[in-house]
């Protein structure tokens, strides 16, 4: 669906954030990009949403550009707004008719499990429903690619765990491409199908990790040997 | 229980100063033309109270005519150096300049320009400059602070730079233009006020020339119950846009939340 090919990025500091980095997403894949922090993973999201161009290499999408979804690490609502307002944002960009939008983003909010709090003000929810609000504007978009940036970092990991589920659950159903930045091992060894192994600055892919099915949960013996194998790819990413 | 010590406290306060300033007046005999008693104050009032709102008036009209000419204006501007960098460097210089200029010092400039048959245009346009600095100041860092994520999101969604800023940078700048507002409405008596100063004898009919008519005639009491009617004038003003910021933040900005 989307391949990223011999991407350079420089930022107007100097600092060389991405250098010769290759990767390809495929249609339905869930997908971690996975390394240390600075290591331009963010960048890389960005550069695949079209938000920045790289300097050198290209960025291509199989079928056309996608509708996409981009879910931040922080949250990124509007308090000036209710729930349902924010997570219309992106349909009333687009100047869909009110009712119509509306519908779309109460059936979001319904998804992440905020049905009832349409009219509640950011301030007024917790960290993991600021998130979750965050999700169904993305999803309210009527995204085929999801791009999320650490969307749990920030959380507690009941909430982590939980959203992580529900991601899942998500992606499953609307048959999403999901790629899914962090640099959380024990996440991406759940959540991912496949994951990107990421060096420090200047960020490349080392590895790239097909994970086995059978793991059903966080605890699953696949998911532990996952975790090791992934582990093992990290630090040797780091050492090199 | 707090609130309502918030009011009876100054009110305490002032009742015992105004008690021991007529005392003291009474009791050393200071003549009425240095200091009057506040009962004098209070006759003055009742006497001119006529002569005394016809001049409010004026004063009030200029102060309100110049804030929202400089609400309007700072705004405009800073909603043009938002959308363009290079005009925002290019035009800030001369808004400081502008705003570090005294504004006794062009005012007799602006009232040659504008004619003395004009007198109420340029005690507008005096009044205007002073109050437009905090506007523009206020509405720049509100447009420029707005989350870049979420200007990231609108483009990424296909937004205008019309949406963006109608959606995003504009209710983001809400808290900092208010607060600017604030300041403004204040500038904008004080500008009235020194306007009529330099405007000066028989054109200017507002409560600043009132003060200076009271006091070269000595009617110092008179003098006195203009000056409290500016003051008091001045406490509406930021007391009425106080209440508008609380009105339009209560839902979302904690300045406002954590003031109720």
């Amino acid at each position: 669906m989307i391949a990223l090919s011999g991407i350079a990025k420089r930022f107007p500091n100097g600092v060389q954030a991405l250098d010769d980095l290759s990767f390809s997403v495929n249609r339905g894949e869930f997908v971690s990009l996975l390394g240390p922090s600075g290591c331009g993973k963010s960048t890389a999201l960005r550069l695949a949403a079209g938000l920045l161009t790289p300097d050198a290499g290209a960025v291509t999408y199989a079928e056309g550009k996608p509708q996409i979804g981009f879910v931040f690490q922080d949250h990124t609502l509007m308090p000036w707004v209710d729930a349902l307002t924010n997570a219309r944002l992106p349909l009333d960009l687009k100047r869909m008719p009110r009712d119509q939008a509306d519908a779309r983003a109460s059936a979001a909010l319904a998804r992440v499990g905020l049905s009832g709090f349409e009219r509640s003000y950011p301030r007024e929810l917790s960290g993991g429903m600021k998130m979750r609000v965050s999700i169904a504007r993305a999803l309210a978009a009527g995204p085929q690619l999801l791009l999320l940036d650490e969307p749990f970092a920030a959380l507690d990991e009941i909430t982590r765990n939980a959203l992580g589920d529900d991601l899942l659950k998500l992606w499953r159903e609307d048959g999403l491409t999901v790629l899914f930045v962090t640099h959380s091992v024990s996440e991406s060894s759940y959540l991912s199908q496949r994951v990107l192994v990421m060096s420090p600055r200047p960020g490349r892919i080392t590895a790239d990790i097909a994970l086995p099915a059978g793991r059903d949960s966080r605890l699953s013996p696949a998911t532990i040997e996952a975790q090791r194998v992934i582990s093992g790819a990290l630090n040797s990413a780091i050492a090199a | 229980m707090k609130r309502l010590a918030d009011i009876t406290l100054p009110l305490v306060v002032a009742a015992l100063l105004l008690g021991a300033w007529e005392w003291a007046v009474t009791h050393w005999q200071v003549p009425a033309y240095v200091l009057p008693a506040p009962s004098a104050i209070a006759r003055a009032f009742i006497d001119n109270f006529a002569s005394l709102m016809e001049a409010l008036a004026s004063t009030l009209t200029v102060t309100l005519e110049a804030f929202l000419a400089a609400c309007v204006l700072g705004i405009a501007t800073a909603i043009a150096f938002s959308q363009s960098r290079l005009l925002e460097r290019t035009l800030y210089p001369y808004a400081v300049i502008l705003q570090v200029t005294p504004v006794v010092a062009i005012a007799p400039l602006i009232l040659i320009w504008v004619g003395f048959e004009r007198i109420n245009l340029a005690l507008v346009i005096i009044a205007t400059i002073v109050a437009f600095f905090p506007i523009l100041a206020g509405a720049t860092l509100g447009l420029k602070s707005a989350d870049f994520n979420l200007i990231d999101l609108t483009r990424l969604y296909g937004a205008s730079r019309l949406q963006t800023l109608w959606r995003i940078r504009l209710p983001n700048a809400l808290p900092y233009l208010l607060s600017g507002m604030k300041t403004a409405g204040g500038l904008a008596l004080i500008g009235a006020v020194v306007a009529e100063f330099v405007a000066g004898s028989g054109t200017a009919t507002g409560l600043a020339w009132r003060i200076v008519e009271s006091g070269n005639r000595l009617e110092i009491a008179t003098l006195f119950a203009a000056l409290a009617l500016l003051a008091l004038t001045g406490v509406v003003i930021f007391a009425a846009l106080s209440l508008l910021e609380w009105w339009l933040l209560r839902r979302w900005h904690e300045s406002a939340i954590s003031a109720s």
